[in-house]
């Protein structure tokens, strides 16, 4: 593996476990709450799908899981080209008084989290909305912090963090890729 | 990724596939958005949209200003009720007005084919054709091939009927391109005097008689008779239009199972269509309505959520091994 | 004062004579053509190279003056001609007021005498104020001047003032032009009827609208004896009409105009006024046509159909520009070019379309290079390349469909009465 390669930094099985431990975690702060886990399109969906049978398993209650497209709510609309896909927000549960898990799979910025959040709200009420990551990478733009974080991981900001799940990418995997040397 | 090629959106033709299918998705997502209790979006939060009404309209009016302030655009409507033609000057005159009123997007209708193609060559912000003249009216086609889509699933293949006035119809125009390039078989039915000369070369069917003509469709669509046509001698007389072209009962009968009866509104009762086929099950007319804002939304957050002037891809949004992320 | 142009390829369609010679212009004729001349007293133009034609003779054009100034005058327009190789044009009458009076033709050569550089020839109005209801006085028109009566820019809409007219004109020699168009057919019309009408959605012309018209005409001058000249062919079907009647014996000639030979109604595509025309830019098998008609003799000559209009009047709406095109400055350049190429035609017989053969179908002098004749020469440059950019037109107007055309050859010098009036 030469240095211009991606460095794979999370297994299969390493993303397995992280799930166990973060199902567990979000278990018992939310064993007595309306729990729902509400994916931001499109990987932070697949891993919502991947943790409510685990929650399931121990709740032995139905956690719905929900589908959020933050396209509409972006804020670099218009400074991007050309504008970014918007597809639908299929969530068929009311979002009021829920307790409910945001999901995505890597927290950089900010500010597609801020863009959830703001879609989310005109929802509804939600009682609480906590935060789960795979990957946190640093470099934040915005005072946002994740309450479940599968991985803490140290970049550079020309560096990219690649989360391929089995459901969209064929296998389970997160790679670390440097811009410059992948541009060369 | 796909995108929405031009700055404009004059036309159906020579949009590509790609374009229409990225609106119609797009739609999809706008649509949800109804459903909501807060139907509202802060997407173009800070943009104005002017709309530009040289030809009276309330429905295609309201659908757009409904669309744009459900994106949180401000929205001006200008509603001139001229209907004869508007000299070009004003239009040139208009269009630099709206620039330094620092318009992000102009909707235009017109009672003269091409007067938004006009426009668009006199302003620098994107021109959304709300109708002109006899020549397109395309987010009417978005709107009606959204409905078909999410009835029948696909278009490609589904046989679609037209019917009526095609010489005066802009709407009829707009779907025969789109539906053309979207892979529809289109048929034009109408009588002799309301179709345009050689537009079977544009790759449409054209038939004279509906019956016989409708039976296999699965989709009619019927275009609303002006009153006017009858006058300048297009046909005799309503009731001999409605016997010959007019959907009734006892030709809903014989329509295909799972088929779907359209309407670009305002009907004409009891001329192209009755009360019974307008109400009818296999009618979609309220949902093309409902579909339209959609429509309108996902145009104007395509064309005026891009930037104009094309800039390298953001860094924000990560090169990928093989698939690209979306954030 | 002498001019000897010395070495050029004279071209003289009128007597088929293609050969290298010398050509002596003094006191505003042409003094000798041999093949080696010499005067010790003349201006010498060194012609190697170039070719040396009659000055063309476009009779059918709109000067716009009086009324229009802002598109186009007397002046402009002439010296617009003189740009294009054209020493002598016909204007028309739908001016304004109309030149319907023999006050009105006097006006028109009374300016063109202050202040045209090339020969105009004004034609009278057929019917009072051009309305279509009412003869003008067309003898007291052809006294005073015009060669030709005709309400040209619109069609002539009662067959029996039509009629009339054309007993009375005869009396007076006078060549009536019709402009052929059915306009119960044309309202509201930009463009050819068609696939491209089709495909803007506008309202199409149909070919009918030329056709029934210059029947009617056709029949009209068997009946009458009258002179007749079909003005813009555009439609394959009028050539078979005119070829039918010409058969007949009917006194009739008919010119076409570059546009129609080079252009088809595609290029109306994007709504493009500078392509809107009267009659309509029509179809590839109506161009067949019409160069069947100028081979066989069908059509006898070409004209421009000069027709200004200022920018602010085409920079509008479709529907709303007015028709027509510039056509001086492009004419010798597609005439000698993309034209004569497709009609196969020699330079003489392409030549001859726009020299004696116009000037014959209404009766003018000019149009022939011979000695002892007037001194109205184009000193041709066959070789020289150019782009066409109507920002570089003599003519007050810019709209022309051929910007951006990459053409052959280009007027050195036009000379008219011995005087250099371009060049």
């Amino acid at each position: 593996m030469n240095a211009s390669s991606p460095r794979r930094i999370l297994s299969a099985d390493d993303i397995q476990r992280t799930l166990q431990r973060m199902a567990h975690q979000i278990w018992e702060r939310s064993a007595n709450s309306d729990l729902a886990l509400v994916g931001v399109r499109s990987r932070g969906v697949t891993l919502a799908e991947r943790l409510r049978p685990l929650i399931e398993g121990m709740a032995c209650k139905n956690v719905p899981v929900g589908v959020l497209d933050i396209g509409l709510y972006r804020d670099d609309i218009g400074l991007g080209s050309p504008a970014p896909p918007v597809r639908s927000t299929e969530i068929d549960f009311d979002v009021s008084g829920k307790d409910i898990v945001l999901i995505d799979d890597v927290l950089f910025t900010g500010r597609t989290v801020r863009a959830a959040l703001n879609a989310l709200i005109d929802l509804g009420r939600p009682a609480r909305v906590q935060l789960l990551v795979l990957i946190d990478r640093g470099h934040r733009e915005l005072p946002i912090q994740a309450d479940y974080v599968g991985e803490t991981v140290k970049t550079y900001a020309d560096e990219s963090i690649v989360v391929h799940l089995r459901e969209d990418d064929q296998a389970d995997g997160v790679f670390i890729v440097n811009e410059r040397s992948q541009a060369s | 990724m796909s995108r929405w090629n031009s700055r404009d959106c004059l036309g159906l033709r020579g949009v590509s596939r790609e374009e229409i299918e990225l609106v119609l998705e797009t739609a999809r997502g706008m649509k949800e958005i109804q459903t909501r209790t807060v139907k509202k979006v802060p997407t173009l939060r800070g943009k104005v949209v002017i709309n530009l009404f040289y030809e009276p309209s309330t429905r295609t009016a309201t659908s757009f200003e409904l669309a744009a302030t459900r994106l949180s655009a401000d929205v001006i409507q200008i509603q001139t009720g001229t209907s004869s033609v508007v000299k070009g000057e004003s239009v040139v005159d208009t269009a630099q007005t709206l620039r330094v009123m620092g318009a992000d997007g102009c909707v235009i209708r017109h009672s003269v084919s091409g007067a938004p193609h006009h426009l668009a060559r006199h302003i620098d912000i994107p021109v959304i054709n709300a109708g002109d003249g006899t020549n397109e009216h395309p987010t009417q086609a978005l709107l009606d091939m959204f409905t078909m889509k999410q009835h029948h699933g696909r278009i490609e293949g589904l046989t679609v009927v037209i019917v009526g006035d095609i010489l005066h119809s802009r709407v009829a125009r707009s779907n025969m391109w789109g539906l053309l390039t979207l892979g529809a078989k289109v048929r034009f039915v109408g009588p002799p005097t309301l179709v345009p000369p050689e537009v079977e070369k544009l790759g449409v069917e054209v038939r004279h008689k509906l019956d016989g003509s409708f039976e296999d469709a699965d989709v009619i669509n019927l275009l609303r008779v002006q009153k006017e046509r009858m006058t300048a001698n297009f046909f005799p007389s309503l009731a001999e239009y409605s016997r010959y072209y007019g959907m009734n009962e006892e030709r809903l009968k014989r329509t295909k199972p799972g088929s779907i009866v359209m309407h670009p509104g305002p009907m004409n009762r009891g001329v192209e269509i009755t009360t019974e086929v307008a109400e009818s099950p296999q009618s979609v007319i309220l949902e093309q309505v409902t579909n339209g804002i959609a429509v309108r939304m996902a145009l104007l957050y395509l064309l005026i959520g891009a930037e104009r002037d094309p800039q390298p891809v953001k860094k924000d949004a990560a090169p990928a091994i093989d698939t690209p992320s979306l954030f | 004062m002498k001019t000897l142009i010395k070495h050029a390829r004279i071209l003289e369609p009128a007597a088929m004579e293609d050969r290298a010679a010398d050509l002596l212009i003094e006191d505003g004729r042409i003094a000798d053509i041999g093949l080696v001349l010499s005067d010790g007293e003349a201006e010498i133009v060194e012609a190697e190279g170039l070719w040396l034609f009659p000055g063309l003779v476009d009779i059918h054009s709109h000067l716009r003056e009086p009324g229009f100034e802002k598109k186009e005058t007397i002046a402009s327009g002439s010296r617009a001609a003189a740009a294009g190789g054209i020493t002598s044009v016909v204007c028309m009458a739908n001016t304004s007021p109309p030149i319907d009076s023999p006050t009105a033709i006097e006006f028109v050569l009374d300016r063109a005498e202050k202040t045209a550089c090339v020969r105009v020839y004004p034609v009278g109005a057929l019917t009072k104020g051009m309305e279509g209801k009412e003869m003008a006085p067309i003898g007291a028109m052809i006294d005073a001047g015009a060669v030709a009566i005709s309400d040209d820019g619109r069609g002539v809409m009662d067959s029996y003032l039509m009629l009339r007219a054309m007993q009375y004109a005869a009396v007076f020699n006078a060549p009536i032009i019709s402009h052929c168009e059915e306009m119960n057919l044309t309202e509201g019309a930009p463009i050819n009827e068609g696939r491209m009408s089709t495909t803007l959605g506008v309202m199409g012309w149909p070919r009918e609208a030329e056709t029934i018209q210059a029947g009617r005409d056709m029949i009209l001058s068997l009946k009458t004896g009258a002179r007749l000249h079909i003005a813009h062919v555009s439609a394959a079907e009028t050539v078979d009409l005119i070829r039918y009647y010409k058969a007949k014996g009917a006194p009739v000639t008919a010119e076409t105009a570059p546009h129609y030979l080079t252009l088809t109604d595609d290029a109306t595509d994007g709504f493009n006024a500078n392509a809107k025309m009267n009659p309509p830019l029509r179809t590839a098998e109506d161009q067949e046509a019409l160069f069947e008609g100028l081979r066989d003799g069908t059509i006898d000559c070409i004209a421009t159909d000069h027709a200004p209009h200022t920018e602010a009047e085409k920079d509008q709406q479709l529907a709303a520009a007015p028709y027509g095109i510039v056509g001086f400055e492009t004419l010798l350049p597609l005439l000698l070019g993309p034209i004569m190429e497709r009609a196969g035609f020699e330079p003489l017989e392409a030549l001859a379309l726009c020299t004696y053969k116009s000037a014959r179908a209404l009766k003018l002098a000019g149009g022939e290079l011979r000695v002892g004749g007037p001194a109205d020469l184009v000193l041709w440059d066959p070789q020289a390349e150019h782009v066409v950019d109507s920002t570089q037109f003599l003519s007050k107007s810019r709209n022309t469909p051929y910007n951006g055309w990459k053409l052959k050859g280009r007027v050195k010098a036009t000379y008219v009465g011995g005087d250099k009036v371009f060049g």
